[in-house]
């Protein structure tokens, strides 16, 4: 586990406020988020823990601006997202400037070959082809899947496709990188390599990283460990 | 990045015979087309092609092909008399069914006199009609040769020429005889029934009396609605232009056919168009969590509409590229004359890509809908 990197003062990634999210109203209404607070700083990989229905994808979705919160604050990137009510109206190109998602069953395109499923990403964010190209070439040799750029999806190991799905949560150069269950498919060998490399993409990027997992044997490659409770963030139940 | 492009190279086979499938559809729809088109032309060809500018009929009808005409014979030396007046021609109509001995042959017989009006317009192999009797001249349709001999009514005939595109506005193909023997087939009873008139003391009819039309064709600078003017008041007969007997033919004679292949073209493009949303729907709904991955990593509506729209676009006009070869190169083995034309085919293809594009609406609305969430979903 790496030093907290709190102590030195830098402006978070990630901050929420007080963020409460409801369903319904009335008899109905459930809470899935209460009064949520925490911020994730530049470096920082953090893991959200809870049982099912405690509001951990809610969470994931509110800071991937999918969800609307309720009420409360957001700031991603020093940007104040949403204070309640969005800020921003094109929230596609927000998700595409300054959040990388990864997701537990990969979600690579099976008609794009690796090197096209990261490069679709930069193709959206006006790369032109070379440098798209470029880009996803060196995404895949940094994350030692290069060798695989031309095969397509249906042939890939899982711990590969988890790799190029990480390459392609990363090509935007994104702040923020959110993560949905990166590991439950895969052994603890290759969950602990996933964690690794996710531990150097906060470190080069200087990326603030969020972790939805039930992988216990990842917890220790956490800086501080949340769990969710009935929509209520308890403090970090691990790290410094 | 073409993403269209990359699914339907990364599902080829799939595409390949859904287009296929579609392309018979297609090939149908053209199909139709062409049968309407070739109904019309085989209609007004043979009025084209028999060169009368004025066709004269019995009074009050409006044949020879929309209804029956009976006029005299000697109404052409009259016709010939008229100012402006060229050429003339009389002619006869008549249906018949013959046994060639492998199989029954329907003939639509015309007869004329060689030398004036009403002949076949060209000669493929063979010769024209002389004068002599018992000679035919045969639409190619018939497979006749020049050589053959054929039936009709209680003589044999001997084919000298073939002809093409001479096929009457229900498709049978045309035969020309000289005037004589198309009144003897058309009115000459059998003996047996000459013997039965006599003894009821009735003189049969003579079959050189009468004829179905007179044509006639006319000086440059004189006006074909003028003769046949003249003619109807003074002659008490009925006359029409070329343009008049062509509308009655498009109009009276292929109308119903017209309606009826209309109406089966017109289902048979509302079943292409169902058929193509209902692809385009499964394709999507295929495609459902990439679509939601794309929404969720920042992909504009563009980008996804884009996919789903190129592919319909790409199915349907691939689809119709090869309906319309497909009915091309098969277009001579259609019982009935099939005419293909290049703006009835590009009338088809704009069809064709509007009806993609609103088959691709259900599709759109359902990519369009789908939340990005879905994308997190285990």
């Amino acid at each position: 586990m790496t030093k907290d990197k709190t102590s030195e003062k830098p402006s978070p990634l990630v901050s929420l406020g007080k963020i409460s999210k409801h369903f319904g109203e009335g008899e109905t209404r459930v809470d899935a988020l209460r009064n949520v607070t925490l911020d994730i700083y530049p470096e920082q990989v953090i893991g959200l823990l809870g049982p099912s229905g405690s509001g951990k994808s809610t969470l994931l979705n509110v800071i991937g601006c999918i969800l609307e919160p309720s009420s409360g604050r957001m700031v991603l990137d020093g940007e104040t997202v949403y204070d309640g009510h969005w800020l921003r109206s094109d929230l596609r190109s927000l998700r595409l400037e300054k959040i990388g998602f990864i997701f537990q069953a990969h979600n690579l395109m099976p008609f794009l070959s690796c090197i096209d499923n990261v490069a679709v990403v930069l193709h959206l964010a006006g790369y032109n082809q070379q440098a798209a190209q470029k880009r996803a070439r060196e995404l895949l040799d940094y994350l030692e899947v290069g060798n695989r750029a031309e095969a397509y999806p249906a042939s890939l190991s899982g711990g590969e496709a988890q790799r190029v799905a990480i390459a392609r949560a990363l090509a935007n150069k994104p702040r923020i990188v959110l993560a949905d269950e990166p590991t439950a498919a895969l052994d603890s060998e290759r969950a602990g390599i996933v964690m690794d490399l996710l531990r150097k993409v906060a470190i080069d990027q200087q990326a603030a990283i969020a972790v939805v997992t039930h992988d216990e044997k990842i917890y220790d490659r956490f800086d501080h460990i949340f769990n969710l409770r009935d929509g209520v963030l308890d403090k970090a139940i691990a790290g410094p | 990045m073409n993403l269209a492009y990359r699914d339907v190279r990364h599902n080829l086979g799939r595409f390949v015979v859904t287009c296929l499938g579609l392309s018979l559809l297609l090939g149908v729809v053209l199909a139709m087309i062409g049968i309407y088109r070739g109904l019309v032309a085989d209609a007004t060809e043979l009025v084209e092609a028999m060169g009368g500018e004025v066709w004269v009929v019995e009074q009050g009808t409006r044949g020879p092909f929309a209804e029956s005409s009976r006029i005299p014979l000697d109404t052409r030396e009259a016709i010939a008399r008229i100012h402006g007046v060229t050429r003339t021609g009389a002619v006869t109509f008549q249906s018949i069914e013959t046994d060639t001995g492998q199989s029954k042959l329907r003939l639509y017989v015309i007869g004329y006199e060689p030398g004036q009006l009403g002949g076949p317009k060209y000669i493929i192999a063979g010769r024209g009609l002389t004068g002599r009797n018992f000679e035919a001249v045969a639409d190619r349709r018939t497979k006749l040769a020049p050589g053959d001999h054929i039936r009709l009514g209680r003589n044999n005939f001997t084919i000298v020429g073939i002809t093409g595109n001479a096929v009457s506005s229900g498709g049978e193909p045309a035969i020309y005889l000289s005037l004589d023997d198309a009144q003897k087939l058309q009115f000459d009873l059998s003996p047996a029934a000459i013997r039965r008139e006599r003894a009821r003391g009735i003189k049969p009819a003579s079959s050189t009396d009468t004829v179905s039309a007179v044509i006639a064709r006319i000086h440059p600078n004189a006006s074909a609605k003028h003769i046949a003017a003249s003619i109807e008041r003074w002659k008490h007969l009925t006359a029409m232009t070329q343009e008049e007997q062509i509308k009655i033919l498009t109009q009276s004679v292929v109308e119903k056919a017209r309606k009826q292949i209309g109406m089966f073209t017109t289902i048979l493009i509302l079943v292409s168009a169902v058929i193509i949303a209902l692809i385009i729907h499964t394709m999507t709904m295929d495609k459902i969590r990439e679509i939601a991955t794309l929404k969720l990593i920042g992909a504009p509506d563009r980008v996804i509409v884009g996919l789903i729209v190129q592919q319909s676009l790409a199915m349907g006009l691939i689809g119709f590229g090869i309906g319309g070869l497909l009915i091309n190169s098969i277009r001579e083995y259609f019982p009935k004359r099939l005419v293909l034309q290049p703006a009835d085919g590009l009338s088809l293809a704009g069809v064709v890509v509007v009806i993609c594009l609103l088959a691709s609406i259900y599709g759109v609305y359902t990519a369009l809908k789908v939340d990005p969430a879905r994308a997190l979903a285990g």
